[in-house]
């Protein structure tokens, strides 16, 4: 069948011509129909490899379905509908063909068999995605989209060098596992790295997500990183260092979290701490931590949306997203609470809520695994996310002092969206065993038991009285308008400051160094100049005009003579 | 705004009745720790309270961490947009600071003369 071999980001990509050239009500209805439609594709395409040719004496897979890919595929279809939904009301032409290039180029990369159109759809996906973070038109937005931009390029020309270096090794492109027992091996890690917000690599993300659009922000949180995890489950499973990596994922970006005032800020850090669980995940490489870590990848997917979605919402009406600024809301807002309360609940994985049922398997895997001190972290992570998503979020926008703001719920479109990522949290969160099937392995894993419901909840409970106890006692920081660095500040400050210094010297000695050049060659000149400066000199300034015109008169003579002679 | 209406957490009592909400949810967990058989699989599982406490501890060490970052961390919300932010910030609060010294001295000095002249008058004989 003909069907079965159009790549799943085809659609997509028509979807954008659409949306350029298209508007009003017909463009909204084309739009929504896309992904329903290259999601019921998508369900009915067998696993297997659908397309692929020889380039160059190599063989490219672009399009290539398997269980691992199919799940992406379908969380990456949901994601899209929620997020095209959320942004109907928009009037940008801008951001609604770069959403769906965006969605398109992520299915590229989810579904590519060969590093070689990963590459592509790697650098496609920060290409298209940048017009989220500039369509904001502030300084502010574009200086963090050039950063933004900066860093995603280089995440893929460090991709294309270890593409090379891997055909150059093992003679072959296929995208499968690497590991990181060669040179290539280390590049290519390091790029899904840098797009896996890696600490240390991890500024873009929180630089740029809370600088794009109300509904950017959205497209954003649920594409990059999810793809980078993808990357990372395909080739690096079971690498032992991602465990490490991933456990201080968890647990750095929380301390930033609490003391942040911008609450999408605070959401893109938690993003961080969200993807060091699948990144745990995957470095524990057993059925139950991949299966935990590419589940955690589905549900984040949507939980993260929601949130983003609800903060949003508050942005979008209030014009304001400070923590500093805002409360009180939920006495306007009270569809939009509730919403972000089920995101909330959630990302803090509280039983029958999405969160819980993926990531137990990735802390059990933990444990059983016998890496006792990642558990402990894992858990301190467990209980400080639900510390600054689960309460810190939805207290500081909705309740809180009462900021006197009054504003309605947002658009109709806006709360749909958010309907379905809540119900959505809902639904697999009480029946997870529908996801469970979609997972690339069959472990029989029931998160419901007795002791583990037990264990989680007071553990969520004693975090929520830590936070009471802490603000009754008025120990806990009050939001503030202010800058908090981060890594970014090496690149952002110290890097710039430091070469204008370097630069301010060099050019100083450099002009001292002409001057005195300069100053020696006049010297030098005048010595000469002094030297001829007599009238008999051959050289000299005071020679007569008049012996010029005898020279002359002699050349001509000579001339003359000579012609005589022929 | 005197004619607002009501809202639920205006009340002070629906603020205590969901904390004191939280406090039950908390000592029933408490207590169901010793009804619910737990399989452990690990030992420190087999510390009493031993999720509470960690939770409770856990957060509470995070906030003050937090807190005490934010002494060496916390910077102006337009900290990067600002280019020669040291130098501009010296020279104002020095500005400031002389403005404010110049003032109050002004105004010592006023005082005094007027305690001067008061004095002066007060001193100052009528008949003199």
């Amino acid at each position: 069948m003909w069907m079965t071999e159009i790549p799943i980001f085809v659609p997509f990509f028509i979807g954008a011509l659409i949306a350029a050239f298209t508007r009003g009500t017909l463009r909204s209805v084309l739009m929504v129909a896309v992904p329903i439609f290259s999601a019921l594709h998508l369900w009915m395409i067998p696993a297997g490899i659908h397309l692929q040719f020889i380039f160059l004496d190599y063989q490219l897979i672009p399009y290539r379905v398997d269980k691992l890919s199919i799940l992406f595929g379908y969380v990456f279809h949901i994601a899209a509908l929620i997020g095209i939904i959320y942004s109907l009301h928009l009037r940008d032409t801008m951001q609604q063909v770069s959403a769906m290039l965006y969605a398109g180029s992520s299915m590229g990369a989810v579904f590519a068999g060969d590093l070689l159109t990963l590459f592509v759809f790697w650098e496609l996906l920060a290409f298209t995605s940048v017009f989220f973070i500039l369509a904001r038109r502030t300084q502010r937005s574009y200086t963090a989209a050039m950063h933004y931009l900066i860093i995603q390029v280089l995440s893929g020309v460090i991709l294309l060098i270890g593409t090379i270096f891997y055909a150059i090794e093992n003679n072959t492109l296929a995208f499968g596992y690497i590991g990181l027992n060669s040179i290539a091996g280390w590049l290519i890690f390091i790029a899904f790295g840098i797009k896996c917000a890696f600490p240390f690599a991890h500024n873009w993300l929180t630089e740029a997500y809370p600088e794009a659009t109300v509904t950017g922000t959205v497209f954003l949180s649920a594409f990059t990183t999810k793809v980078a995890v993808y990357a990372l489950a395909r080739s690096y499973p079971g690498t032992e260092l991602l465990i490490y990596i991933g456990a201080a994922m968890t647990c750095f970006p929380i301390f930033f979290a609490v003391i942040e005032n911008d609450l999408r800020r605070v959401l893109a850090y938690s993003l961080i701490n969200q993807v060091g669980f699948m990144v745990v995940g995957i470095g524990i490489g057993t059925a139950l931590a991949i299966n935990g870590a590419v589940a955690h990848a589905f549900n984040d997917v949507i939980f993260k949306g929601l949130l983003f979605m609800s903060m949003g919402a508050v942005l979008h009406m209030t014009g304001k997203i400070n923590g500093s600024e805002l409360g009180g809301l939920y006495k306007t807002m009270p569809k939009t609470t509730i919403l972000c309360i089920v995101g909330a609940a959630s990302i803090s994985a509280f039983p029958l809520f999405s969160g819980f049922v993926s990531k137990s398997m990735v802390m059990s895997a933990a444990l059983s695994e016998g890496y006792d001190w990642i558990w402990l972290m894992l858990l301190f992570a467990s209980a400080g996310v639900f510390h600054h998503a689960g309460i810190k979020i939805p207290y500081f926008a909705f309740f809180a002092h009462d900021s006197g703001i009054r504003v309605s719920d947002p658009p109709k479109n806006m709360l749909f969206a958010m309907a379905i990522a809540a119900g959505l949290c809902i639904a697999i969160g009480i029946y997870p065993q529908a996801l469970y099937t979609l997972l690339p392995y069959d472990t029989g894993y029931n998160p419901y038991d007795a002791t583990h419901v037990l264990a989680q909840t007071q553990l969520l409970f004693f975090s929520a009285l830590a936070f009471v106890w802490l603000n009754l006692k008025g120990m806990y920081p009050p939001e503030l308008r202010s800058t908090n660095l981060d890594f970014d500040w090496v690149y952002r400050r110290a890097l710039p400051h430091s070469l204008k210094n370097i630069f301010a010297i060099i050019w100083q000695k450099d002009r001292t160094l002409r001057q005195e050049i300069k100053q020696k060659l006049t010297l030098c000149l005048t010595y000469m100049a002094a030297k001829n400066n007599r009238l008999n000199g051959l050289l000299s300034r005071n020679y007569p005009s008049g012996s010029m015109a005898m020279w002359v008169a002699v050349v001509l003579a000579t001339y003359l003579l000579l012609s005589f002679i022929k | 705004m005197k004619h607002e209406k009501k809202y639920l957490f205006d009340d002070p009592k629906n603020i205590k009745r969901v904390l004191h909400i939280l406090y039950g949810c908390c000592a029933l967990l408490v207590v169901l720790d010793f009804i619910i058989h737990r399989h452990i699989s690990h030992n420190w599982e087999n510390l009493f309270g031993f999720y509470p406490i960690y939770g409770f501890v856990g957060c509470v060490i995070l906030v003050i961490v937090a807190t005490w970052m934010r002494k060496f961390l916390q910077r102006d919300e337009d900290y990067y947009e600002k280019e020669s932010y040291i130098k501009e910030d010296n020279t104002k609060e020095g500005y400031i600071k002389i403005d404010s010294k110049n003032e109050t001295e002004a105004n010592n000095k006023k005082e005094t003369l007027a305690i001067k002249l008061t004095t002066k008058k007060g001193a100052h004989h009528v008949d003199d």
